[in-house]
């Protein structure tokens, strides 16, 4: 006899399925064989905890997993009452053509090119931050704003649709009971809303920690963990993008896998919080 | 018999073939091949490749030559990795790295690496010892050393730069870069950052220099092509160009390019120092 077509169709989806999971297993595997002769050559504390100063032997990443740190917070910290406030308008306090008019400027913000955000961040934020403020120019606190502007679109469609998503009975019943505007949205539709908030705010999160070009361009890429938001500082994702280049069996160009790790685990992390969220949202309505 | 008007047609086509001799001399070696050539590395080298490939590629339609940056580290690797047929680098390559690739390297030109800062920036000279106090992050000041009184900013360049490599080693003598220093991706990056920084302090190839920027004279000497050529300023560098193994065919023509009187005038033009 033969498979009927749904069998057939289901082996060849079940193949897709295993085949994604199998080339992210794949890369987890890829890094660390890579990464096996540099942890051979000094020790894993020297390599997350030591400095990076390549000509005495040392290979540390400290000063980057600080730097990454640092800017992606600060960036989502910057974002977060924008996208708040964006996302209020949006869904409940603004008119109606305001509303569509912000919505569709959120959907276009979407499609700027990185590039174009570093181009602007070197033009205009750069000296503007040096004057104004101090230090190069070229910053934790420049990377960040500008990082805060690249991941604020991320972060108020999530807000916005979980708040639309909330069911309009509770709305209705709340605006029944005299509640005006803003309460309703305080008090009925955040409440209700949180954990797709939530949800939004670790993808904005991952978004800032993923990404490369800002920071290159805007932060300073220097070796050394960033004392305050006016000094430089190099994220990983940067140092990356630096050493590539050098010779594939240098030491330096094994760090590389370290850093890979690093961000791997804090994806990971990220994504588990997610999911826990996810599921206590479900539970919780 | 030769009439009149055909022997002054001759003469013509002789004179015009005597007196054109480099300019089309060159080139014709290009004639009837087909192919591509695939450039990359050093991003100091750019500018002399991309006029060169232009003039290859305006005579022989058939010929397609593409020009990549990404610095020495990346030049090499590429080439001997065989992703691309030239691998340009800023340094020579590293005995190893001949080695394990079997790289043949030809030098073309030579080019200075200069000390630049700001325009705006009243200090214009500096000795040795002060460069590397400065890069050190022992004097972290313009006051200090007779300029205005503002924190230095120190731009520098990534582990896989050709510059880099020379200025550290000839500039620095291998001394220490302070940590806080600022990293930039290219030449033209490091020409972008010190034009719009009046407090930086840099380093570019000679052949990159312009109004932008100023130059900083080191112990008394400018970094000019002229002081590079005649060796007085020493922090220089051979410009090359590696193949893996012997270059063939059209990767052997572009590089004999290179190497003609032609090919060096590109060079001098672009700021280098012809090496014939």
């Amino acid at each position: 006899m033969m498979p009927s077509k749904d069998a057939l169709a289901k082996s060849v989806f079940l193949c897709c399925a295993i085949a994604s999971a199998a080339i992210i297993l794949a890369i987890l595997g890829f890094m660390v064989a890579l990464g096996i002769p540099l942890f051979r050559e000094s020790t894993f504390s020297a390599i997350w905890f030591g400095p990076w100063a390549p000509h005495r032997g040392a290979y540390g990443i400290w000063a980057m997993i600080c730097g990454t740190f640092w800017i992606a917070l600060l960036a989502t910290i910057i974002c977060l009452p924008l996208s708040l406030g964006m996302s209020f308008v949006i869904a409940s306090l603004g008119g109606r053509r305001i509303r569509k008019l912000l919505g569709a400027l959120v959907q276009f913000m979407t499609g700027i090119p990185t590039v174009i955000y570093g181009f602007v961040g070197i033009f205009l934020l750069v000296p503007l931050i040096r004057q104004g403020l101090g230090g190069p120019g070229m910053s934790v606190l420049t990377a960040s704003i500008m990082l805060a502007i690249l991941i604020s679109p991320t972060m108020i469609l999530f807000f916005t649709d979980s708040l639309l998503a909330v069911n309009t009975a509770y709305v209705q019943a709340a605006k029944a009971l005299g509640a005006n505007r803003v309460q309703r949205l305080l008090y009925v539709m955040v409440p209700r809303a949180l954990g797709g908030m939530a949800s939004g705010f670790i993808l904005a999160l991952g978004r800032a920690l993923g990404d490369t070009l800002i920071a290159l361009m805007l932060a300073g890429n220097a070796i050394r963990a960033p004392q305050g938001f006016l000094e430089p500082a190099r994220t990983l994702t940067a140092h990356i993008a630096l050493v590539k280049a050098a010779d594939f069996d240098s030491m330096e160009f094994r760090s590389i896998f370290a850093c890979g790790i690093t961000l791997y685990l804090f994806t990971v992390l990220a994504t588990i919080a997610v999911r826990m969220m996810a599921r206590e949202r479900v539970a919780v309505s | 018999m030769l009439t009149y008007g055909f022997r002054i047609g001759m003469l013509l086509v002789i004179s015009l073939l005597v007196s054109n001799p480099c300019l089309g001399g060159a080139l014709d070696v290009f004639d009837g091949q087909k192919g591509t050539v695939k450039i990359a590395g050093g991003t100091a080298h750019i500018p002399v490749m991309k006029e060169a490939a232009k003039r290859i590629m305006t005579r022989n339609k058939d010929i397609v030559i593409t020009v990549a940056g990404g610095g020495s580290g990346v030049g090499i690797k590429q080439v001997g990795e065989g992703l691309v047929d030239i691998g340009n680098s800023g340094r020579q390559a590293k005995p190893e790295e001949v080695e394990k690739y079997g790289l043949k390297m030809f030098k073309w030109a030579v080019d200075g690496v200069g000390v630049v800062v700001n325009p705006a920036n009243p200090i214009k000279s500096l000795t040795k010892d002060q460069l590397k106090h400065i890069y050190a992050g022992e004097i972290d000041n313009w006051s200090t050393i007779g300029g205005t009184d503002h924190a230095i900013t120190i731009y520098t360049r990534d582990e896989a730069s050709g510059t880099r490599a020379v200025f550290w080693g000839k500039a620095l003598d291998k001394g220490e870069i302070v940590t806080s220093a600022l990293f930039v991706p290219s030449n033209g990056a490091m020409k972008t950052a010190v034009a719009n920084d009046p407090y930086a302090i840099g380093y570019v190839s000679v052949g990159h220099m312009d109004e932008t920027v100023a130059p900083v004279a080191l112990d008394g000497v400018t970094p000019t092509l002229e002081t590079v050529k005649s060796g007085q300023y020493p922090i220089a560098r051979g410009l090359y160009s590696n193949t893996k193994g012997d270059p063939t065919g059209l990767t052997k023509l572009f590089i004999d390019y290179l190497l003609t009187p032609e090919g060096q005038q590109i060079a001098a033009e672009n700021g280098f120092i012809p090496v014939k």
